[in-house]
């Protein structure tokens, strides 16, 4: 066959896969969206659900934001510290080949196992009970490489001549990363921060055994309280509890899908906003 | 001058104890698996375990056999990437090397998407739009099976896949492809005999990470396969796998017993199973571009 021809054929087949790899993700949201929004009220978003699964989900909003602010109050500082650790200090050496090892092994671990190990070393050996603060450490540990990579990054982006010339006024290493390194890096360690939010808002699997509470009609009043959470919600409501109606977990799972949209919205903005303003 | 230089040294000790800290926790995972999973085989038989056929864990002898298990999360396994390799190198090849414009921009953007939505929002449209679907084509009993769950999980790997492999298309030296083009080869034959297999090792790795994100991923399977404990024979026929037995179990197992441990066992094997597949896939990410 003429080679052009062949081409054209195999151009066409190629551009009819990406289409069958597209067409689920706009079916996906599109039912979503469809269905959803007819169950979307002030009242189901405010008032709490009834026993047997329907009613509102204000509980699970509010308990998926609190594990959410718990897990970056804890990831973010641990993870950027391992970040500027990669970035400026590591040398090349079989110990920094094994901080990458393991980060590259926690970003692949399953999340169930992290479910597990949580409710192994925070609900059991640590007596915290499945609870929020349980909840959020476990989900910390699971965003921890992203927060790391993003920082690493963030931070090898930043040119070297700026350590060089600070380096060279006398400061120390530390005030050179402090005042001449992390100032350029904060967007893009912002950008992987969200991202991380975004992970810990829809995840289901780490909290089944460390947070999550099937029913509660009132918010935590302590850390060491059970919370809802709008993924595992969406999950009892659609699979556990019989007799609820489709349509009111079509609902839940707008409600999370929006969230989960809106906080990426958020970090592509500021993606987006940093690419502009770039200083160098 | 003297409290510059503490703080100077505490804080770098923090930075230090920062980045350990990935290294202390792959430890603990492991360490908290083995001290909840092993007390189990001093109770029941390793042999029983991996070779036994049958998961009962409340019947009457109990039996820990996790063959159908493993099997489960194979034939899932294979199903999706069976799927999303073929049609997720396709795309890839598409956006890195074809697209232009919005075009490109599109399938990016909705790739992104998919990217972060919540595997249990995936999983619930498995299970109200998909499985009704197949069970209405094949006309079988239910629509819970191991094709459902190939599907969604091929759906929910694509970003993994796709991302992957296009990048590794794009980093391949602009100069191999002008010099292709330049002795007279079409845009394709460049593709096919100079591109690709160059980028071969990077593709590798694309399809072993879609593999680690297929065997660990637990609510798609969970909501969607039917989590029938049985030797699967076809990919229409429930089945049930190791993440979504731990996933459904470990909710109404009494802590201590001999069920509590054995789903720590099975945590054990998940955790060795990715350990090896991300091996694997950092292997061919260091070999890079040839």
């Amino acid at each position: 066959m003429n080679p052009k021809r062949r081409q054209k054929i195999v151009f066409s087949l190629l551009f009819i896969s990406s289409l069958l790899v597209i067409t689920p993700i706009f079916l996906i949201f599109f039912f979503i969206f469809k269905e959803g929004i007819k169950v979307i009220s002030w009242e189901f978003l405010t008032t709490s659900p009834a026993r047997m699964g329907g009613g509102g989900v204000f509980p699970a909003i509010v308990g998926t934001l609190y594990l959410t602010l718990g897990t970056v109050l804890i990831s973010v500082p641990l993870g950027v510290l391992a970040g500027i650790y990669l970035s400026e200090y590591a040398k090349e050496n079989l110990l920094t080949r094994l901080v990458k090892l393991a980060i590259i092994n926690l970003a692949g671990v399953p999340s169930i196992v992290y479910g597990l190990f949580g409710l192994g070393l925070f609900v059991i050996f640590l007596r915290f009970g499945a609870s929020l603060l349980s909840g959020c450490f476990t989900l910390s540990i699971m965003v921890l490489p992203i927060v790391i990579t993003a920082t690493k990054e963030a931070l090898n982006n930043v040119p070297q001549s700026f350590r060089e010339v600070s380096l060279s006024l006398g400061a120390t290493k530390w005030q050179t990363i402090r005042y001449c390194v992390l100032p350029y890096a904060f967007g893009g360690i912002l950008t992987g921060v969200i991202l991380s939010i975004g992970r810990a808002s829809g995840e289901t699997a780490p909290i089944l055994f460390t947070a999550a509470a099937f029913y509660l009609p009132h918010l935590p009043r302590s850390i060491f309280d059970q919370v809802m959470a709008l993924p595992y919600h969406l999950y009892v409501v659609a699979t556990q509890v019989p007799g609820v109606e489709r349509r009111v977990s079509y609902g839940i799972c707008l409600v999370l899908v929006v969230l989960v949209i809106l906080i990426d919205l958020i970090a592509l903005i500021t993606r987006y906003q940093i690419r502009k303003k770039k200083l160098w | 001058m003297n409290l510059k230089k503490i703080r100077e040294f505490i804080i770098e000790r923090l930075i230090f104890l920062g980045g350990m800290a990935s290294i202390i926790f792959v430890i603990l995972i492991f360490a908290f698996l083995l001290k909840e999973g092993l007390p189990f085989f001093r109770i029941y038989p390793l042999k029983d375990f991996l070779g036994g056929r049958f998961w009962y864990p409340i019947s009457e002898p109990v039996q820990f056999g996790i063959k159908p298990l493993i099997l489960g999360s194979l034939i899932v396994t294979g199903g999706a990437i069976l799927i999303v390799v073929p049609l997720g190198l396709a795309t890839a090849i598409f956006i890195a090397e074809i697209a232009r414009g919005k075009t490109k921009e599109i399938l990016k953007c909705s790739i992104e998407f998919l990217e972060t939505t919540p595997s249990v929002v995936i999983g619930f449209i498995g299970l109200v739009v998909l499985a009704p679907f197949i069970r209405k084509v094949f006309s079988l009993p239910t629509g819970l099976t191991a094709l459902c769950g190939s599907i969604m999980l091929a759906i929910m790997s694509t970003p993994t896949v796709v991302s992957i492999m296009e990048d590794a298309i794009t980093a391949v030296p602009k100069v191999y492809k002008e010099a292709a083009l330049a002795i007279g080869a079409t845009h394709w034959q460049t593709i096919w005999r100079v591109i690709l297999p160059a980028a071969s090792s990077g593709i590798m790795a694309a399809v072993m990470l879609g593999i680690g994100r297929c065997i660990g991923e637990t609510m798609v399977v969970l909501m969607v396969t039917g989590n029938a404990a049985v030797i699967p024979k076809t990919l229409l026929q429930p089945v049930r796998t190791l993440t979504a037995t731990i996933a459904s179990e470990m909710g109404e197992v009494v802590q201590g017993s001999e069920h509590y441990f054995a789903l720590f066992a099975l945590g054990i094997i998940l955790f060795s199973l990715s350990f090896i597949v991300n091996l694997i896939a950092d292997f061919f990410i260091h070999k890079g571009v040839k």
